[in-house]
Parts: C-alpha cells; sequence; structure tokens
C-alpha cells in the first residue's frame, strides 16, 4: 500500500521520456518523406518563384528584382492566348472526363453484380499498362490524315476526303487527355456512388419520387464529393500538361507547359518561364478557390446548414464574392484588350450576382 | 371489434421466388383499416420480403396484392398509398431534418408557407418541435427514428410500413419508442405494419401478428391467442417460454380428449386446447407456459390440481424469480415463474414443494 503510494509521483516522470522519444522516433518516420517533399517539391517551387521577378540578361539571369516578366506574361498577346487556351483546354477536357466518367462510375456501382465490380475496376485501369506516350501516339494513328477514322469513313463513303479538324487542334489534345484521365475520374466518383446507402434511393422512391427524380435530388447530391474530387485531379494536372499538346497539338495547340520549355530551353529566357509558369499556377489557384467557394456558398447560404450565424454567412458571401470579382477580372483582361471595359464588366456582372444571391436569401 | 373495419391489405397466394430459392410460399391473409398488424419471425422467414410486396420494392412471382381493394401488380413503388420507415431509417444525410421531413412534399400544391407548417406539425407529433434546421448527420439513433416517423406521416398514408423501426435502438429507448409508437397509431388511425424479429415487441405493440417460418404464415392471431394458444410447437417455441411434458392421449370423444402427462396424471382437455405437433420431434406433448404453474406455499389452500416437486434451479429477477423444478414422475425439469410479492420467501435449490396447475392453461400438441 505505502508502496505504491510512494512509486505513483515517480510515474509520470518515467512516461515522460518515452513520449519524447516516441515523438522523436515519429520525425524519424517521417523524415525521408520530408526531406524528399522539401528537396523535390518545395526547392524547385521556390528557384522558379525566385527566377520570375529576376531579370533575363543574354544567357545569364542577372540578380536585379523587376516585375518585368510578370508585366510581359500579362500583356504579350501570345501568353495571353496560350493561358486562356490552356484554360479553356482544361476546362473542356474536365467537362467531357467527368461527365463521361459519371455514367460508367454509375453502372459499375449499381448495376455490375458486386462479384464482378473488381473485375470491372480492373479493365477500367487497363490502358494505365501502357505507357502514356504510346497511347498518345496511338491516338495520332486514329485521328491522323490517314487514320483509322478517317480511313474508316471514307471506306463507308460517308466522306469524299479526310476531315482534317480531327488531329492537331484543340480537339484532338481534348480527346487524348480525356481518354488518359478517365480512370482518374471514374474512381473518385464510383467510391462516393458506393458510399451511397441503397435505402436513400428507396426512401426517395417511397416518398413519392421517380427514379430519375430520385437520382437528381438524392443520389447526384450525394456524389458530389466524389464529382468534386474527380474535378481537381482532372483539372490541375491538364492545365499544365506537355506531352500531349507537343505531340497531337499541331502549332494552333500550344499551351502554357510548351511555351515553359521554349522560354526556358530554347529561347534561355528563365525569368519569363518562371513568370509564366507561376501565372499558371495562380490561375489554377484562383478557378479552384472560386469553384470552392461557390460551393460554400451553396452550402451556407442556398441550404442553411444548422449553425450558420449571420456573420459566417456575411463572411463566406464577401469571400466568394471577392474571389468571384478576382477571377472574373483575370479572365476578362486574358480575353480583352480594354482594362476599362474589364474592370467595368467585371463590377457590372458582380453587381447582378450579389442582388441574385439576396433575393434567394430572403426567399428562404 | 376490428372485423367491422374494412379491409386494407389483401394477399391472395402470394409467391415470391429468388432463382430457385422460395422465399414467400402462398401468403394469404387480410390486414384491415386501423389495425396494428406485425409480422413476426426469425430472420430469414421472408417477413421482410412480405413488407418489401407491399412498398413495392419487391415484385411478387404470382398471386396478388391489394391495397384498398386494388391489384398492386402494375402500380410502382412511388405511386403507392403507402410509406416506409426503413430499418437504417435512410435520413437524407445532405439534407436539414425539415427538408428530410418535407421531401415527399415537392408536388403538393399547398404554399411553401403551408408546407413549412406542415413540416412542423409532423415535427411536434414525433416531439422534435424546433429541430427542423438541424442537419440530419447530427441525429441520435432515437431523433432519427423520429425523423423517419414524421417524413412518412406527413403524407398521411394508408398504411404506414416499419421494417425492424426499432432493432438499433438500446433497450430502454426501444421500450419508450414501443409505447409512442402504439400512442401515435392510435393518434393518426393509419394501418401500421410492423415486421419484428423480436416477439415481445411484438405483443406489446400489437394488435394482430403473423408468425412466419420458412416463407409461410403459421399462425395470424392477436397476441393472447398467440401467447396461450400456439398453433404449432414451433409458434410455441417462438414466442415466450413454454414447457413441454411428454404426453399419451387416452380416448377422445365429443371434441374432447382425455390425455395421460407424464408427472401430472390424467386430465381432459377441450377441442380448442389441442395443436400440431408442427416443429417436435417424437410423440404428443402436453405445453404449457412457466406462469401457469404455481408454487403452494405452506398454508396455502390447495388448487383443484397438484403435485409434489424439488427445486434445482432458482434464477432471481427482481420482480420474478424463476425456479426449475423437477415434478415427481418427470423425466426433465420444467421452469415456473413466481412474481415476487412482500412477505413471499425465495426458495431454495432442493426444496422440496407442491406445484399446482389448471387444466385449461394447458396446451396438447399432437
Amino acid at each position: 500500500m505505502a508502496q505504491s503510494a510512494a512509486s505513483q509521483p515517480s510515474l509520470p516522470a518515467r512516461a515522460a521520456p518515452k513520449r519524447r522519444s516516441e515523438a522523436v522516433n515519429g520525425l524519424l518516420m517521417v523524415s525521408p518523406t520530408a526531406l524528399y517533399a522539401l528537396l523535390l517539391l518545395a526547392a524547385p517551387l521556390v528557384t522558379i518563384f525566385t527566377y520570375s521577378f529576376l531579370t533575363d540578361g543574354y544567357l545569364t539571369v542577372e540578380l536585379t528584382p523587376t516585375l518585368g516578366s510578370y508585366v510581359e506574361a500579362w500583356t504579350n498577346e501570345v501568353y495571353r492566348v496560350v493561358m486562356l487556351r490552356s484554360l479553356g483546354v482544361a476546362m473542356a477536357v474536365t467537362l467531357v472526363t467527368v461527365v463521361l466518367a459519371f455514367p460508367i462510375a454509375y453502372y459499375v456501382s449499381f448495376y455490375v453484380d458486386p462479384s464482378r465490380k473488381s473485375l470491372w475496376l480492373f479493365l477500367i485501369t487497363i490502358p494505365f499498362w501502357t505507357s502514356y506516350l504510346i497511347r498518345v501516339f496511338l491516338w495520332k494513328v486514329i485521328l491522323g490524315f490517314n487514320g483509322v477514322v478517317n480511313s474508316g469513313l471514307m471506306g463507308l463513303g460517308l466522306i469524299d476526303e479526310p476531315l482534317t479538324f480531327l488531329l492537331y487542334n484543340t480537339n484532338s489534345i481534348v480527346i487524348t487527355l480525356a481518354h488518359a484521365y478517365a480512370p482518374f475520374a471514374i474512381l473518385p466518383i464510383f467510391v462516393a456512388l458506393e458510399k451511397i446507402d441503397r435505402s436513400f434511393l428507396e426512401a426517395g422512391r417511397d416518398l413519392g419520387e421517380s427514379s430519375f427524380v430520385t437520382f437528381l435530388r438524392v443520389t447526384l447530391p450525394l456524389a458530389m464529393p466524389g464529382v468534386i474530387s474527380a474535378v481537381m485531379i482532372v483539372f490541375i494536372p491538364t492545365i499544365g500538361d506537355y506531352v500531349t499538346p507537343h505531340l497531337v497539338g499541331g502549332p494552333e495547340g500550344k499551351m502554357v507547359a510548351n511555351l515553359v520549355q521554349v522560354l526556358y530551353l530554347k529561347l534561355d529566357n528563365y525569368p519569363l518561364g518562371s513568370a509564366l509558369a507561376v501565372s499558371s499556377m495562380l490561375l489554377v489557384g484562383l478557378v479552384l478557390m472560386m469553384a470552392a467557394m461557390q460551393l460554400a456558398i451553396f452550402g451556407y447560404v442556398f441550404k442553411r446548414i444548422a449553425g450558420t450565424t449571420p456573420l459566417i454567412l456575411a463572411i463566406f458571401t464577401a469571400l466568394a464574392a471577392a474571389q468571384a470579382l478576382l477571377l472574373l477580372v483575370v479572365v476578362l483582361w486574358l480575353i480583352t484588350d480594354s482594362a476599362v471595359l474589364t474592370v467595368s464588366l467585371g463590377a457590372a456582372l458582380h453587381a447582378v450576382a450579389l442582388v441574385a444571391l439576396r433575393r434567394k436569401r430572403s426567399a428562404l | 371489434m376490428s372485423s367491422e373495419k374494412p379491409v386494407m391489405i389483401e394477399f391472395r397466394d402470394v409467391h415470391k421466388y429468388y432463382g430457385d430459392y422460395h422465399a414467400l410460399r402462398g401468403i394469404n391473409a387480410t390486414i384491415r383499416a386501423g389495425e396494428f398488424f406485425s409480422l413476426l419471425g426469425p430472420s430469414g422467414c421472408g417477413k421482410t420480403t412480405l413488407l418489401r410486396t407491399i412498398a413495392g420494392f419487391e415484385g411478387i412471382s404470382s398471386g396478388a396484392v391489394m391495397i384498398g381493394g386494388e391489384d398492386m401488380a402494375d402500380v410502382p413503388a412511388n405511386q403507392r398509398p403507402t410509406n416506409m420507415v426503413f430499418q437504417s431509417y435512410a435520413i437524407f444525410p445532405h439534407l436539414t431534418v425539415a427538408e428530410n421531413v418535407g421531401f415527399g412534399l415537392r408536388k403538393d400544391p399547398r404554399t411553401k408557407a403551408e408546407k413549412a407548417k406542415a413540416v412542423d406539425e409532423a415535427l411536434g407529433m414525433v416531439g422534435l418541435t424546433g429541430y427542423g434546421a438541424r442537419a440530419a448527420h447530427a441525429l441520435s439513433g432515437g431523433q432519427r427514428q423520429r425523423v423517419a416517423l414524421a417524413r412518412a406521416l406527413i403524407l398521411k398514408p394508408k398504411v404506414l410500413l416499419l421494417d425492424e423501426p426499432l432493432s438499433a435502438l438500446d433497450k430502454k429507448m426501444r421500450e419508450q419508442m414501443q409505447v409512442e409508437l402504439i400512442k401515435l397509431q392510435r393518434q393518426v388511425g393509419i394501418t401500421f405494419i410492423l415486421v419484428t424479429h423480436d416477439q415481445e415487441e411484438a405483443l406489446v405493440m400489437s394488435d394482430r401478428i403473423a408468425v412466419m417460418f420458412e416463407g409461410q404464415i403459421a399462425q395470424l392471431a392477436d397476441p393472447e391467442t398467440l401467447y396461450r394458444r400456439p398453433a404449432s410447437r414451433k409458434v410455441a417455441d417462438f414466442i415466450g417460454t413454454m414447457n413441454f411434458l411428454p404426453a399419451k392421449i387416452l380416448s377422445e370423444a365429443g371434441g374432447k380428449v382425455e390425455v395421460e402427462a407424464q408427472g401430472f396424471g390424467k386430465m381432459t382437455l377441450n377441442a380448442d386446447q389441442v395443436m400440431s405437433a408442427e416443429g417436435a420431434a417424437g410423440g404428443a406433448t402436453v405445453g404449457f407456459r412457466p406462469e401457469t404453474l404455481t408454487i403452494l406455499f405452506d398454508g396455502q389452500a390447495t388448487a383443484e390440481q397438484h403435485c409434489d416437486a424439488v427445486v434445482e434451479e432458482v434464477v432471481y429477477y427482481g420482480d420474478m424469480t424463476y425456479y426449475d423444478i423437477k415434478i415427481q414422475g418427470c423425466d426433465s425439469a420444467v421452469r415456473l415463474s413466481m412474481r415476487n410479492v412482500f412477505g413471499r420467501p425465495v426458495l431454495e435449490i432442493g426444496t422440496k414443494t407442491r406445484v399446482a396447475w389448471s387444466a385449461g392453461a394447458l396446451v396438447l400438441f399432437r
């Protein structure tokens, strides 16, 4: 009795070094990955970021800080057109991929026998077994002047001469990328659909809705997390894709990554290449942030989730509005030449959006 | 009294196959309007399948399911006058409580304000006033069930289907909800059909119970009949505790049967006490519930029929004591229960005593 009471105070002291060593152990265990991430991800990013603010000299980089590269990247029409094209291609690829992936994921999740689902997922990932380059080249074979599609259509007598809009433009980039990223879109949507309790669908039917309306009111909202993941997974890599536009894009299909490559390796203009790379990263970040904010608005304003105070509501509305405005300005700047037009158009659209938002809120 | 009410649901020789598996094997039954009806049986007996044929989630292979005199063969689930409380409750996680409850009102011609009022009323009916703005995923099990109830009842269905609604709740909550459900049913007057594997729950809540085994209805009766006069050994085994003693049939005349049961001696039973021996191995048996056997304490008046016995096991429950006793001349012990009335001692193992019974409480299975 006395012994145990005496030993008690020493217990925490004995436990403490062990806990500290556990923390050290943990750090030791993550350190290889952390080092890897620091060296191979953070360091190059910092380098590029630094380069983008330096001055370009002939064959060298001078250490004079300047914003000149950014001014060039954002005002020169060539870069603006290419950035806009990259954004457009990435959005088109995302749209096509997710819209086509959803029915496949839906079919596998809802109609394929549970014992065969793994087989289906396995089949969906089979394209990954060949090299990405080979897949791109295969699309060249399919879409080319004397390719599968053209010779097939000519053999059927549907066309007299080969179609030229199939290859070496943004269409072929979208087709190729949509095919390449299909599994990345199918899998997250499939996972989200798998998580939906099937009794929700029966409940929807039981409460008087047809299968289609039940899909719209129950399945689709519950699958949204998967759709959002799919959008991010497809959108972020495609906007910076380099190989596909290089191989199937032709002169009309150059994207940001191609320009960055030319600036770095052909023209030896590291600062401008870096500024362009950073700008495109910013663009991706802006687009995604805006999308996220719109979703948050949807959640907080329209659905009125419990615990939404007027303050939170106001903050979210203001944040989303600010981001929407920012993105609008950027996009309009990319499209038009006139800064005045851009700002006034953006302000007008912003005002419309706010009015619409306010009306929706008061309706609730 | 219930027989005066109109028929709400009628099963006409309903069969259901899943491939080669014969899930429902000729169900014939009628459920009357305003009845609290239970489908009771072990898992896999087809009770949930039968419920789902009413809701329209499960087609039938042959026969007919009629609701309000109408054949439901071509009526899809979303157009049937039924609503269901699912075993998992199926509360939509992406909607608030009020949106869940109002889910089925989309096509309702009423104005938004009227619908909101109806939702509030429905929430009030299940005791969730003020919960409308809460997120559905933040509710407890009992609250989810109330939301599921409100969501179904707001549509004023002719029939409310409940698929094991209480099985996910703890014992106390379950008992509370049983009483609330009975009150609610009386209040709204809608036909309730409950699926359960819990015989006690079925006895407590139902006006009538259909006991199902292997895709067939073994007995359809009110709770008291089911308990006192189970139609077969199988039903008797499933509902409550029943003791069985081997018996010999001596003679039959004019519907009356004279039997000699082990330990109990000779007695005469009426025709309504003679049941099927289905589910039993061996010959005829007499069965009786634990509470129909009474220990005669010292000085207590001798009952009509009694015999000597020895206490073999004592299980004390607080309000009740269960005794396993060996009646003189019996091969095995039988269980009897005594209410622990104030001043009555709890007997010890090995005590020699006398037990009394009444022939009217016995059932003969043959």
